[in-house]
């Protein structure tokens, strides 16, 4: 059951980010409540010097899951990779989450920039988390480029749509069957996350939804039960839509009426 | 009369106001300040001076907007410069489920029209067609704020003031003569408060005739929101960020960029204003943003006080005197009692 990415052994499929929460605290109830065990954590704001944000990222060491660094903010290739050295500094990890924005209304990937930085990334050492888009000719450079996971958004980042093109993920799934695929960003419901994983998506990260809900802490908990739903759901092999309608209980020959 | 004697360390919003409310109970207090007067080497100078209870419940707990309630009531009495004209949030058109998520999560406000938000506001005619009113909140200016209540406190026979000290350890420790030493020296005390933490702010002052306005104005944006707070001589206080960082020395071009951008997105005319200061401070927080008073021996320690200081200062002051000179503690911002 469980996922495995760059040779690490996941047993939650949810990814967590860590910003916009109301409170340090509630961050880390709401990271408890996931029972996720990744989190994601952007550099750029909270990073001007090594002294600055020290405390943040101690806080964030407290919560004992594997740190995933992000990009987020970059608008170029040269950003995004400067961003991720200092990540690899800073957190004693290979893993990064690269983000390149190309559009800044909808802070679509820049799938060009994307691509040349996870180039540059991998042979590096890093092992690069592409946020990219549902494109399968993107996935399949960012695939040869060394990349060993997906991350297509579901959405744009922070506007809780769901799945906007349920057609492209479903065909990148069918594309890539072995590649483990993330969807990222734009979700905003757990019936959004469980459709993800219907489809056979094999993990969530997200961020907005839950730290922007009212209750973030019990919103983490209902996003981890739709993903593990989800899950369940499509290893279970769903009963195919039927446009005539097929009783459950026999109904021929009933012998009582009222 | 020998009157209880109380040391007070750190001459910012929570400092003046525990001196106030001790003074007002016979005490005899005594400040300890690193500054020569009230300057910018405290984090309540680069305050808002919003007095916004009800629009902080958007975000913060309950129990900021209780506390929040009894900080409203105390500045009303000893700020002469405090103006209760409330509150509006507006928002862009395309940003309009914004200001319905926000009136969903707030209280004690009522949608305004196009119509009322050119009454209330004619600078901004036009401009918005939806927003919220929150007539019971008030705003200040913190600076002239922190002023008149340090002008009222010298005021009284039983305030010394001791100014420019430099507040190393054997300082921390109450004089002979004290019975009870208060610490509120904000995020200087994180070398006794271990889980105190930086919260950076960056803010705006600028100056413009073209706009005027009459209360604060909180404009809603899913990316960066802002407010802006009307100040005396055609000045605004724009603000503010909140980054997880304790270093306070630049203002990021970023953080500037946004802030004049959305104040740009209030009125165009903000794009010819004079920018007069660009502030950077660090706000002192625990774990869940809220104010702690911590009892060790005689030591009692008020911080914590994040984005809330003037709000909230008053309540801490007045929970602080009912601990030390009652005995009454309040678990709900009391987390350490020790002697």
């Amino acid at each position: 059951m469980s996922l495995t990415v760059y040779g690490t052994e996941l047993n939650s499929r949810l990814l967590l980010g860590t910003s916009l929460y109301p409170s340090p605290k509630i961050m880390l109830d709401a990271i408890a409540a996931s029972q996720c065990e990744v989190v994601t954590v952007s550099l750029r704001r909270e990073s001007s010097t090594e002294k600055s944000g020290n405390a943040f990222w101690s806080l964030i060491r407290s919560a004992n899951v594997r740190v995933l660094p992000n990009t987020a903010g970059c608008h170029s290739v040269k950003e995004a990779v400067t961003t991720a050295h200092m990540a690899r500094e800073l957190f004693d990890t290979p893993w990064v989450k690269l983000e390149v924005i190309g559009e800044d209304d909808t802070l679509q990937p820049d799938v060009f920039g994307l691509v040349e930085a996870t180039r540059i990334l991998i042979e590096d050492g890093f092992e690069v988390f592409p946020y990219t888009t549902d494109d399968l000719v993107v996935a399949d450079r960012l695939l040869s480029a060394g990349c060993e996971v997906l991350m297509p958004w579901g959405a744009p980042i922070g506007s809780g749509r769901g799945l906007n093109n349920r057609y492209a993920l479903t065909s990148m799934r069918a594309h890539f069957p072995d590649v483990p695929l993330i969807v990222d960003a734009g979700l905003g419901l757990p019936s959004h996350a469980a459709d993800a994983m219907e489809l056979g998506y094999d993990a969530i990260l997200l961020n907005t939804a839950v730290a922007k809900a009212g209750d973030p802490v019990a919103m983490a908990r209902a996003f981890a039960m739709g993903i593990e739903a989800g899950h369940l759901a499509h290893q279970s092999q769903p009963m195919p839509k039927r446009d005539m309608a097929a009783p459950s209980t026999p109904v021929f020959g009933t012998p009582f009426r009222d | 009369m020998n009157s209880v004697r109380i040391d007070i360390i750190g001459a910012g919003v929570a400092g003046l106001c525990t001196a106030k409310h001790f003074i007002d109970r016979g005490c005899h207090v005594s400040l300890y300040a690193q500054s020569m007067g009230i300057d910018e080497s405290c984090c309540s100078w680069w305050a808002g001076g919003m007095l916004a209870p009800w629009c902080e419940s958007e975000s913060a707990e309950p129990l900021i907007t209780r506390l929040g309630q009894e900080g409203l009531t105390f500045w009303s009495t000893h700020s002469p410069e405090l103006r209760a004209n409330g509150s509006l949030v507006v928002a862009q058109t395309r940003d309009r489920i914004e200001l319905e998520q926000f009136a969903k999560r707030t209280t004690h406000h009522e949608s305004v029209s196009a119509t009322d938000i050119d009454r209330m506001e004619p600078d901004l005619a036009g401009r918005f067609t939806h927003g919220l009113y929150f007539d019971q909140e008030s705003h200040l200016d913190p600076r002239e704020a922190l002023q008149s209540l340090l002008s009222s406190l010298q005021d009284s026979t039983l305030f010394d003031l001791h100014q420019g000290q430099h507040l190393d350890a054997h300082q921390r420790q109450p004089t002979p003569k004290a019975q009870w030493l208060i610490d509120c020296r904000g995020l200087a005390a994180s070398d006794e408060l271990t889980d105190l933490r930086g919260v950076k702010g960056e803010m705006l002052i600028l100056e413009s005739k073209d706009v005027t306005l009459n209360r604060p104005v909180r404009l809603l944006h899913p990316r960066y929101p802002i407010y802006i707070v009307p100040r005396k001589s055609h000045q605004f206080m724009v603000g503010a960020t909140m980054i997880e960082s304790d270093d306070k020395r630049y203002a990021s071009a970023r953080s500037v960029m946004e802030l004049l951008s959305s104040a740009y997105a209030l009125h165009p005319a903000f794009a010819e204003a004079a920018l007069v200061e660009v502030g950077t401070d660090v706000r002192p927080a625990f774990m869940d943003n809220l104010p702690r008073i911590r009892r060790r021996g005689r030591t009692v320690y008020v911080n914590g006080l994040y984005r809330h200081g003037f709000l909230c200062a008053p309540a801490l002051a007045s929970r602080c005197v009912a601990l030390t000179l009652d005995g009454i503690v309040d678990n709900e911002v009391v987390d350490e009692n020790t002697d």
